[in-house]
């Protein structure tokens, strides 16, 4: 994918709010002036932002301000869509994810994705979580269980399905099969964990159990949470980005960001006064 | 009358109760539902029927003659002159005909008498009469001159004879094809050998022992109205007194007459015996053309879903499958005769089979020829099922097995690809039901009217693409219109066509009990 000139863009504005500094070493995620547009429809403006290891950090802002888009941009999944144009740089530990060296399979290995409508392939609950371990092969049955069992565990989700590692993942609840996905995406040991809405199509306890599972993940990797459930920002982030309408308005520490919005316009969405 | 119009028009907007629309939709469906059953039970009834040991009357008409006959069925005369009823009365060799249609009040009396005869034969179709005795062919007149013989015991010896002349067939039949036939074929490939040679003279020699003692024997008949026939016992395959029999003796019968249409081959210009190469045939040409269609439909939905570029050309494209879904079949036909046959087949002979020419191997309709064709046939109906299949994978099924690190291929392979089984399977079904009702191709590229041998035997390579073979569908056709005797061939005719459907019914259940079973092991499609 080359990088393509924008006509229907407007010249930079520089998001007025004040952007917390991480350092680019505390840094997982480095992204620079990326600008975005779905069939020259910009969807993201000139963002720069630095997402910070081992944290969670939460993307809010009203529907279409761009929060998935920029999610998917940082594993290529907008590779696949040729109506999608971009500009910028994403920098994964300091190496343009772009770069012609890197494999786009590998890349999505190192940094995994959770959606939103739970989707476990029609498989067995043990086949699910070793899908992507099986991808790359070479690995003994015996390892192979092992992580299964240690994904599982990872993911909360062990002591519930450890009887019936060959049903259908379909079986499971809708609470168990994102759980599920996770852990499927745990087994590869991916360094960055993105998850899109990953509680919006669960009840409140299942949701619970996510939260809880985020919080306890981010002590082995780095985990940026896209919502629309502020308590749930509120909750779970170390560090909160506003977004809205393909800018980042507010980027800082959740804290900051909920008790004392530094822009009228963070503190409108964040109380409810926009949609 | 406009203000109306427009009111009935606003009211048929709001409709007040579904009543009547629910009645009118429930009504075709019941219409639809009645005409299937009704088509079905027509089909299966006089099919069946075919095989009932019917009971034989002895008829006494207002003139004096004498009949015996089975009754068919009854028409009305026009302007109420009575009911006339047609009789099968079998004895072509003595009457010239089969068929009596009688005025109903000419018949004097009508009896069962429980001692009537009904011979199947090889030449002449049944006889219906009385059985004289069974005698050695060299006392015939003899035992003609001792006129009045005992009945009972006449009958006893004809059931043995007939028992045993079946069990000669059966080991002359095992001779030829276990012994006989491989020693002819080990001598066309090396006419020198004098072993199989020896083997062969051996193996003759006891046909031609058997075919003596099949000989030999007659049985004398006598027609209701006294008219004796002799016949030679090795012409008749069964023979029973349908008057006699109990209800389970006739429906052993039946069954055993239901078995022999399965299982044996067809004779007599083929309105009598079986269909059993007809069924092999029907079967294992649609088994063959899925094998066939389904790799290619699949792959062409493939690529016309996950890798074309979806422009323009992929549509144009994409019209022209689903268009050619309704090309006539007897297109494909000319299709196949013109490329398989003509083309590639000939061209085959030339490059492989040249010793043969002038005569065709694979240069004349055949097997392969007719599943290529009817795959060609039916490959819109498994791409565009396929297809479908495909574009219902939700994406993100596709987008979770990518951001797990696989590539586009592995994504294909692994998710999209076995959940779109279902749905190549309805492709394949439906392909299924196409395929095995089409009759008009296969009668360019490669059905016969007879042809007993299946194309599966032991003989290298065992199953024979190029032989010609034996369809349902054609059988059906040539049966009820190339017989000499419509009449006789009805039943026939009614037995096949049951047995056609029959014949899709399991195929497509086979296809569906297959696809449920591959949707129960994980649960529907979830919704999202």
């Amino acid at each position: 994918m080359s990088v393509q000139p924008f006509q229907t863009m407007p010249v930079s504005r520089r998001p007025a709010g004040p952007i917390i500094d991480v350092s680019p070493e505390a840094s997982s995620l480095e992204i620079e002036n990326l600008t975005l547009a779905y069939a020259g429809k910009p969807a993201l403006r000139e963002l720069t932002l630095r997402i910070p290891r081992q944290r969670v950090t939460a993307f809010i802002g009203p529907s279409g301000c761009g929060k998935s888009t920029l999610l998917r941009a940082l594993n290529r999944l907008h590779d696949l869509n040729e109506a999608v144009s971009w500009r910028g740089s994403i920098r994964l530990e300091g190496q343009d994810i772009h770069a012609p060296e890197v494999a786009v399979d590998e890349l999505r290995r190192r940094v995994g994705m959770v959606f939103q409508a739970p989707n476990p392939f029609p498989m067995s609950i043990y086949e699910n979580v070793a899908f992507g371990l099986r991808l790359r092969g070479g690995l003994s049955r015996r390892r192979l269980d092992d992580i299964v069992e240690w994904a599982l565990n990872a993911a909360a989700l062990w002591d519930e399905v450890k009887d019936r590692l060959r049903a259908s993942a379909w079986s499971l609840s809708g609470g168990q099969q994102q759980r599920l996905v996770i852990a499927r995406t745990l087994a590869v040991r991916p360094e960055v964990l993105l998850l899109d809405e990953p509680a919006s199509a669960l009840d409140p306890i299942s949701t619970l159990k996510i939260e809880e599972l985020i919080r306890s993940l981010k002590s082995q990797l780095t985990l940026v949470l896209v919502t629309h459930n502020m308590q749930q920002a509120a909750r779970v982030s170390d560090y909160t980005a506003f977004l809205h309408e393909g800018e980042l308005v507010e980027y800082g520490p959740t804290d900051d960001v909920f008790t004392n919005p530094r822009l009228a316009r963070t503190e409108n969405y964040i109380t409810g006064r926009m949609a | 009358m406009s203000r109306a119009v427009r009111s009935g028009a606003r009211r048929a907007r709001l409709p007040r109760g579904e009543g009547p629309w629910a009645w009118l939709a429930a009504g075709s469906v019941a219409l639809s539902l009645l005409l299937l059953g009704g088509l079905l039970t027509l089909i299966a009834v006089s099919g069946l029927g075919h095989f009932w040991p019917a009971s034989v009357s002895l008829l006494e008409l207002d003139d004096g003659r004498q009949l015996a006959g089975r009754a068919v069925r009854e028409l009305p005369l026009p302007e109420g002159e009575g009911r006339e009823r047609l009789y099968f009365t079998g004895n072509r060799d003595l009457d010239g005909q089969v068929w009596h249609w009688l005025a109903v009040e000419r018949i004097a009396a009508s009896e069962r008498p429980p001692e009537l005869v009904v011979l199947e034969r090889r030449r002449f179709g049944d006889f219906i009469g009385r059985l004289v005795a069974v005698v050695p062919a060299d006392r015939v007149q003899a035992a003609a001159a001792a006129a009045a013989a005992d009945e009972p015991e006449a009958w006893a010896a004809l059931g043995s004879r007939l028992d045993a002349l079946e069990a000669l067939r059966a080991e002359r039949e095992t001779l030829r094809r276990g012994v006989i036939l491989p020693l002819v074929r080990q001598l066309e490939a090396d006419p020198e050998d004098r072993a199989a040679r020896r083997e062969l003279a051996q193996a003759n020699a006891r046909a031609r022992v058997l075919a003596a003692a099949m000989q030999g024997e007659v049985a004398i008949l006598e027609s209701v109205d006294g008219r004796r026939l002799v016949q030679p016992l090795d012409e008749v395959l069964r023979a029973w007194r349908p008057n006699a029999m109990s209800l389970p003796e006739k429906l052993g019968a039946w069954s055993r007459g239901l078995w022999r249409f399965l299982s044996e081959g067809p004779r007599a210009a083929n309105t009598a015996g079986g269909v059993w190469p007809a069924i092999f045939g029907t079967v294992l040409m649609v088994l063959l053309m899925s094998v066939v269609v389904t790799p290619f439909g699949v792959l062409a939905a493939v690529y016309l879903n996950e890798v074309a570029h979806q422009g323009r050309l992929t549509r144009w494209v994409r019209i022209a499958v689903r268009n050619l879904a309704g090309v006539p079949s007897i297109v494909y036909g000319v299709f196949g005769l013109g490329v398989f046959v003509y083309g590639i087949g000939g061209s085959l002979d030339e490059w492989f089979f040249d010793e043969q020419l002038p005569s065709p191997t694979f240069g004349t309709g055949g097997l392969l020829w007719a599943s290529l064709t009817l795959a060609l046939l039916t490959l819109p109906v498994v791409i565009v099922a396929t297809e479908e299949g495909l574009a219902r994978i939700p994406v993100h099924q596709r987008e979770g097995a990518l951001a797990l690190g696989a590539t586009r291929l592995e994504m294909l392979a692994r998710v999209v690809l076995p959940m779109a089984v279902p749905a190549m399977l309805t492709g394949v079904i439906l392909a299924i039901a196409r395929a095995a009702g089409e009759v008009a191709p296969l009668m360019l590229v490669g059905v016969a009217k007879l042809a007993p041998q299946v194309p599966v035997d032991g003989e290298f390579p065992f199953l024979h693409l190029d032989r010609k073979f034996m369809h349902l569908g054609y059988h059906l056709y040539d049966t009820a219109f190339h017989g000499d005797d419509v009449q006789a061939a009805m039943p026939v005719v009614y037995a096949t066509a049951l047995l056609l459907v029959l014949v899709v019914l399991v195929l497509n259940l086979t296809a569906i009990f297959m696809r449920h079973h591959l949707r129960a092991r994980h649960g529907a499609l979830p919704r999202h």
